[in-house]
């Protein structure tokens, strides 16, 4: 197990870099993590950060790509419930890199 | 004081809380953990079994009961206990028959 | 791709055993290919259903909330047999209400659960192309 640093505290995080303790999970750890990446973090960005987490709390799954982005259109609206808007905002795929921002697990499905 | 008798099948799924009840003796308690549990809810053929087998104490693993969502259909006459009220049963017997 | 008709067969209990969780987990990968897919419970399978599930005694995760949302990956044909829930003592109360929602009808609500009798239940799983055992 490997770990990040975060306001002096130390994170365990997996081999590809995701939170190993959801319940850690505090807004500077997803900003540390992208700034790791060079992703610069938006409101636009935090908006579907925060869903995947409500998402996480009800269902206790990540969201497949094709789930969130229906999820989303619902929710933040249709011209955000699309795959186009997902991925520029998240280049390395809305699946992967928003989870583990968010602290949570890779999505199930996603290799 | 008897046996401690465990039994962790579902009673549909295997015939381990059957063959239990046939060597359950007077004085002895059987406790229902892990898929056990669901001998111990309403409606089913298997706790007309333990409301028919006098003599025998019958107890269920409260931890496991709830995991399974099934607190409100606990039949009458079982016992609830926690994994220290478990300890306490293995400590109050003179052995423990795990049934597999 | 063609689109073939899959049934998952779910027969164990929750927590007792992996089966319950391992074909959850299959269901949620093979959503991603756009099949036909319904979800049989029978036998103990429809334990996995109840509502009202709590593990955090034992220590482990409390999976049945990942049902809910089985309507959001487009998985909402759920049979679940009937002669089996009344061998257990339960009827459809005692589980948890499973709804989709029909994007085409302005995300109407549509109930995912199908309560069947074992032969009708025998017919749709004649009627399938792939079926998978847990």
């Amino acid at each position: 197990m490997s770990s990040i640093e975060v306001n002096g505290k130390s994170f365990e995080v997996d081999e590809e870099g995701y939170l190993a303790n959801l319940n850690e999970w505090e807004p500077a750890i997803g900003a540390a993590m992208a700034a790791a990446e060079d992703q610069p973090l938006s409101d636009e960005h935090w908006d579907i950060i925060n869903f995947l987490r409500e998402y996480y709390e009800e269902y206790q799954i990540a969201p497949a790509v094709r789930v969130l982005t229906k999820a989303v259109g619902k929710r933040l609206g249709k011209d955000k419930g699309n795959s186009k808007y997902l991925y520029e905002l998240f280049p390395y795929g809305p699946g992967k890199q928003a989870c583990k921002y968010a602290g949570l697990p890779k999505p199930t499905g996603c290799v | 004081m008897g046996l401690l008798h465990t039994v962790n099948k579902s009673p549909f799924e295997s015939n381990t809380f059957d063959a239990c009840l046939g060597y359950a003796l007077d004085g002895s308690t059987v406790l229902l953990i892990e898929d056990g549990v669901y001998a111990a809810t309403t409606g089913t053929s298997a706790a007309e079994k333990i409301k028919n087998a006098s003599g025998v104490t019958f107890a269920v693993l409260g931890p496991d009961l709830q995991a399974r969502g099934l607190e409100s259909k606990l039949a009458d006459g079982i016992k609830v206990v926690d994994y220290e009220g478990f300890v306490n049963l293995v400590a109050e017997h003179d052995s423990v028959q795990s049934w597999l | 791709m063609a689109v073939k008709k899959f049934m998952y067969v779910n027969r164990k209990a929750p927590y007792g055993t992996v089966y319950a969780l391992e074909s959850l987990e299959v269901v949620l990968i093979g959503a991603a290919f756009d099949q036909d897919v319904s979800l049989a419970f029978i036998g103990d399978g429809v334990y996995e259903l109840t509502k009202g599930q709590d593990t955090k005694a034992i220590g482990q995760k409390n999976f049945s909330p990942v049902y809910s949302a089985l309507g959001d990956y487009d998985v909402n044909k759920i049979y679940v047999e009937k002669e089996s829930l009344e061998e257990r003592g339960l009827t459809l109360d005692d589980l948890q209400h499973l709804v989709w929602e029909d994007e085409d009808e302005d995300y109407a609500e549509k109930d995912s659960i199908r309560l069947v009798s074992r032969a009708e239940l025998a017919d749709v799983m004649s009627e399938q192309e792939i079926i998978l055992s847990f």
